[in-house]
């Protein structure tokens, strides 16, 4: 048996609202399958599931919001005895009629009135030791008795689903699930809050040093400019996934800037996945991972951002894709300012910045010509590096940038 | 079938002719306490023992409950079997040293060589306006104590019965007597009938939930029972009658059958006889629990002197029926 729980999706969530299950209890499940979405403070995430299986039970309903780490299904374990799976998904004539499942609300839906009292939050139902019994005597999932007006199922709520006969609660029970609704305001209060817990916790734990540094961009952008010459408007590289590319193997060879301060020590991280920092059109800010970033080239790289940048304002990411990141880098893009300093995301221990890309000035063997340039600066934790490795990694990212070819070569 | 000879009596008259009985049957008892001679004790439960038996089995003693109840464990152990009369729990309090200390222990600091067959009967409980120095049920200071047994008569017939049983015990006995059964009037069948000391009794069968109580209030219980069988709720009884040792088994069988639990006992909740029966069906009897096992105690004040005070305090009858009701799920 297998207990399915509430994962954390990033170091800034405590809890989370169940949107909707993409199982049903039979269902079988392999690893990395997404199972349900659920809404944090920040977007709606698909949740995956880490271990194959078979869906014995449900436990959570859809708009139930539980701390993290409740679990919310039971899971048989591919290859267990299929009898005590079959007796509890098996359509029992004492179990209620299954509910036609709700229909899936977008994240942000009806306003807040129509939204239905769930279960309370992490809360076992109430179902009496000899009603537990009873019912496991008659083959019936206690789950599925109705439960009697104070809310506990009993002896009586057993016999009378094993009988078929109505409970005095099922007229109420019929009521169609509604699916959960948040209007746009809270939500962005919401992920207000959610953001400033998380830097506000940063700011308070992190001893921050802050290094810059400029760095040419004449190579890169020659070097872009030639790949997508040959390319259409829709599949063109941009500069992002080469920063992104260049942060990475620099880090390889600094690895304290890559991985997790956690009980007063670091662990580095063996991957360098980089939540990269993805601003929504809404407000709010989410910094979902682009994995392994290290090991594929520019072009997959490119590939998958636009595909991130996409789900993440579609409010579909992946679990994994929330909590994964092992350092974050930050770009304020072609409308933003020259130079950001970022805020670490705990439990992460450093933040790589590029500002804005612009034709500056630049002394080049004795004479000036005007090129692109942009900053980079780091943002890093005391407790976990000094300044000076701080500034051999900007340096490596710098000289990393000058070479564009043999970055986007390296991969694994 | 011809119907059982019974007499019309009271409890207080029960115990009466239990004594008579004993002190008919057996040289070796005796009766000693405070006034239970010239006066006929206390509760006059010994009144006109004085004539019939003489100052030699019925001896008033001095006002001090640790010598008397002393000097009632030297007897036992020289080979006498006294009964002694405490008039309170509450002033038993004096002769907790005597026994606790000494009569439950012999038995086992002398490895077997001697015992102390004394039985100490006191009346317990409230109800009669007599405040908190006289009317407290502390009936589990002793249910605790290892090494004696503990009864407490709560009908007529063991008011009649339990005396001879316990004066056989050879180790303590201490027999509780609710001052509010003493005018308890009944039938009782002729000859009487002999009662055991190891068992509680049901006293009412029902299926829909358990009362388990004891004493004094036990017929509180019972006309608790009965308004909520005029609603439709079919209330077990059982009254405990032993409450050291406890019988575990026929509680347990009652909750296997009705799945509801709802213990009422006189005394105090916190750390009461309550506590410790709702303890052992959890532990013996969880899986069979239809809802939370329920508890009516005396609220947790000394008892009061006024009588709706006194009256608010105690476990009566409407709190009962409240409390099944709500373990029925029809609170």
């Amino acid at each position: 048996m297998i207990e399915f729980r509430l994962p954390s999706l990033g170091a800034d969530m405590d809890e989370g609202k169940l949107l909707e299950w993409r199982v049903r209890p039979g269902d079988t499940v392999t690893k990395g399958q997404v199972v349900c979405v659920v809404d944090t403070a920040k977007a709606a995430i698909d949740v995956e599931c880490w271990h194959d299986g078979v869906v014995q039970r449900l436990l959570i309903e859809p708009g139930t919001t539980i701390p993290v780490g409740t679990p919310m299904a039971i899971l048989r374990e591919a290859g267990a005895p299929e009898k005590q799976i079959e007796r509890s998904i098996a359509p029992s004539p004492a179990a209620k009629p299954e509910a036609p499942p709700a229909p899936i609300a977008a994240p942000v839906a009806a306003p807040i009135a129509a939204a239905p009292s769930p279960a309370p939050r992490g809360a076992r139902r109430r179902i009496s030791p000899v009603a537990r019994r009873r019912a496991a005597e008659l083959g019936i999932d206690p789950d599925d008795v109705p439960a009697g007006s104070d809310g506990t199922v009993t002896l009586d709520d057993v016999e009378r689903a094993a009988q078929g006969r109505p409970s005095h609660a099922t007229a109420k029970a019929a009521a169609p699930v509604v699916p959960p609704a948040t209007t746009m305001a809270e939500r962005a209060a919401l992920m207000r809050r959610v953001i400033g817990a998380a830097m506000a916790r940063s700011k308070r734990e992190i001893p921050h040093y802050y290094l810059a540094e400029e760095v040419l961009l004449a190579a890169a952008t020659a070097w872009l400019a030639e790949q997508n010459a040959a390319r259409g408007v829709s599949d063109r590289l941009l500069l992002a996934p080469l920063l992104l590319k260049a942060v990475a193997v620099a880090l390889r060879r600094y690895p304290e800037f890559n991985g997790y301060y956690r009980d007063d020590a670091f662990s580095p991280s063996g991957s360098i996945h980089i939540g990269v920092a993805i601003s929504l059109r809404a407000g709010g800010l989410v910094t979902p991972a682009l994995l392994d970033v290290d090991r594929k080239d520019v072009e997959q790289l490119n590939r998958e951002l636009l595909d991130l940048i996409r789900r993440t304002r579609a409010g579909s990411l992946k679990s994994m894709e929330l909590s994964a990141g092992t350092i974050t880098v930050t770009s304020l893009g072609e409308q933003g300012v020259g130079t950001v300093y970022g805020v670490i995301y705990p439990p992460q221990v450093a933040l790589v910045g590029f500002g804005r890309a612009t034709e500056r000035p630049w002394a080049v063997d004795g004479g000036l010509r005007v090129a692109p340039v942009i900053t980079a600066t780091l943002a890093a934790d005391h407790r976990v590096s000094d300044g000076h490795r701080g500034g051999l990694f900007l340096a490596a990212l710098r000289d990393l940038l000058q070479n564009p070819r043999e970055l986007t070569t390296s991969g694994s | 079938m011809s119907a059982i000879p019974t007499t019309k009596t009271t409890y207080r008259e029960a115990l009466r002719e239990a004594h008579r009985e004993a002190l008919a049957r057996d040289a070796r008892v005796f009766l000693m306490g405070e006034d239970v001679g010239r006066y006929g004790g206390a509760y006059a439960v010994s009144k006109g023992l004085l004539e019939d038996f003489g100052e030699q089995r019925i001896r008033d003693t001095p006002l001090s409950e640790l010598a008397f109840v002393g000097a009632g464990i030297g007897a036992a152990l020289g080979g006498m079997r006294p009964i002694v009369e405490v008039m309170t729990v509450n002033f038993s309090l004096l002769a907790l040293d005597q026994i606790v200390n000494t009569a439950a222990t012999l038995r086992h600091m002398s490895g077997g060589q001697f015992s102390v067959p004394i039985v100490i009967r006191m009346a317990t409980g409230a109800g009669r306006q007599l405040a908190a120095q006289h009317s407290h049920s502390l009936e589990v200071w002793y249910a605790h104590v290892p090494g004696i047994r503990v009864l407490a008569p709560a009908t007529i017939e063991d008011a009649r019965g339990m005396l001879w049983p316990a004066l056989q015990d050879p180790d303590p006995v201490v027999i509780f007597e609710h001052a509010q059964l003493y005018n308890l009037e009944g039938e009782l069948a002729d000859p009487p009938p002999t009662v055991d000391v190891e068992r509680a009794a049901i006293r009412r069968a029902g299926r829909d939930a358990t009362i388990v109580t004891y004493g004094g209030s036990l017929p509180r219980a019972m006309a608790a029972a009965d308004e909520l069988a005029r609603a439709g709720i079919d209330v077990e009884v059982i009254d405990l009658r032993v409450l050291r040792p406890l019988d575990g088994e026929t509680i347990a069988a009652s909750v296997r059958k009705t799945h509801r639990l709802v213990v009422v006992d006189e005394g105090w909740r916190t750390c009461s006889l309550a506590a410790e029966i709702m303890a052992g069906v959890a532990e013996t009897a969880f899986y069979e629990l239809d809802a939370p096992p329920a508890r009516v105690c005396t609220e947790e004040v000394p008892i009061p002197y006024a009588k709706h005070m006194e009256e608010a305090a105690l476990p009566m009858p409407p709190k009962i029926v409240a409390a099944v009701r709500q373990a029925c799920g029809k609170g």
